[in-house]
């Protein structure tokens, strides 16, 4: 999983990709929480912009990403999801938990 | 209702097989011209669907799922996803938006999102038996 740190260090950038389903939800919840246990960043970003599929196991991963960065006081958004993934963000409510920002073309 | 055209694939409850049965109804449901939206939305409920058996239905062993396609009058497809699992306790609890057994790695929207997602939805099951679930969405008519 590809990731970046903004120029002062405080904001980390995780770049999801593929299809996130049930199948392969597991490993990804895995490096995501190993990424983020080991920076514990103060702002975190899900760069959702290469996930060309994303069912509810997506949300489950989020979800965790956020009780994580909320329990050391961090933040967490979503970002640059395509449509269909942007679909599942829309239809769980999640938006009301955490940031969701557009892809920057829209 | 009169068929126009049919599908079924059984397959065990690998999870390997939820973009096998997401990519299958894709295939299918091209037949029907949908705009990308659409075929977006149907997936979707078909991965919940089958994850349900995988996670769900048949948590300890590996069992068959059973998944159909039909082809209606009026550009409407009806998915069926059966299994011969564990079967539901309260069906209606099991709707519930946030309600999972299934620990930390599930959300709980699966059916949240088939509802959200398709026309209509229904499921019937018995415990001990397995569960069939039925999603209907009718395909928007296009210029074409």
């Amino acid at each position: 999983m590809k990731t970046s740190r903004n120029e002062d260090g405080t904001r980390l950038t995780l770049y999801l990709s593929g299809e996130i389903d049930h199948h392969t939800a597991h490993s990804i919840m895995r490096e995501v929480m190993d990424k983020l246990e080991a920076e514990l960043p103060r702002d975190c970003i899900l760069d959702m912009s290469k996930v060309t599929f994303m069912d509810s196991s997506g949300i489950a991963i989020i979800l965790k990403a956020y009780k994580l960065l909320n329990s050391t006081g961090g933040r967490i958004a979503v970002a640059n999801a395509q449509s269909q993934p942007q679909r599942v963000l829309d239809a769980s409510g999640l938006d009301r938990l955490i940031k969701i920002l557009a892809p920057l073309s829209e | 209702m009169n068929e126009i055209n049919s599908m079924k694939v059984i397959f065990p409850s690998l999870s390997a097989n939820e973009g096998f049965a997401r990519g299958a109804v894709a295939v299918f449901v091209s037949q029907l011209d949908p705009t990308v939206s659409e075929l977006g939305d149907i997936k979707t409920a078909v991965s919940e669907a089958v994850t349900n058996c995988i996670v769900h239905a048949y948590p300890d062993n590996i069992g068959e799922v059973m998944l159909k396609c039909r082809l209606l009058p009026e550009d409407t497809v009806e998915i069926t996803i059966k299994d011969r699992g564990r079967g539901i306790e309260n069906v209606e609890e099991a709707r519930e938006p946030l309600f999972t057994t299934g620990g930390e790695e599930r959300s709980g929207m699966g059916f949240t999102i088939m509802e959200s997602f398709m026309d209509s939805l229904r499921v019937r099951s018995r415990p001990g038996k397995g569960t069939t679930v039925i999603m209907r969405r009718r395909i928007a008519k296009r210029s074409r």
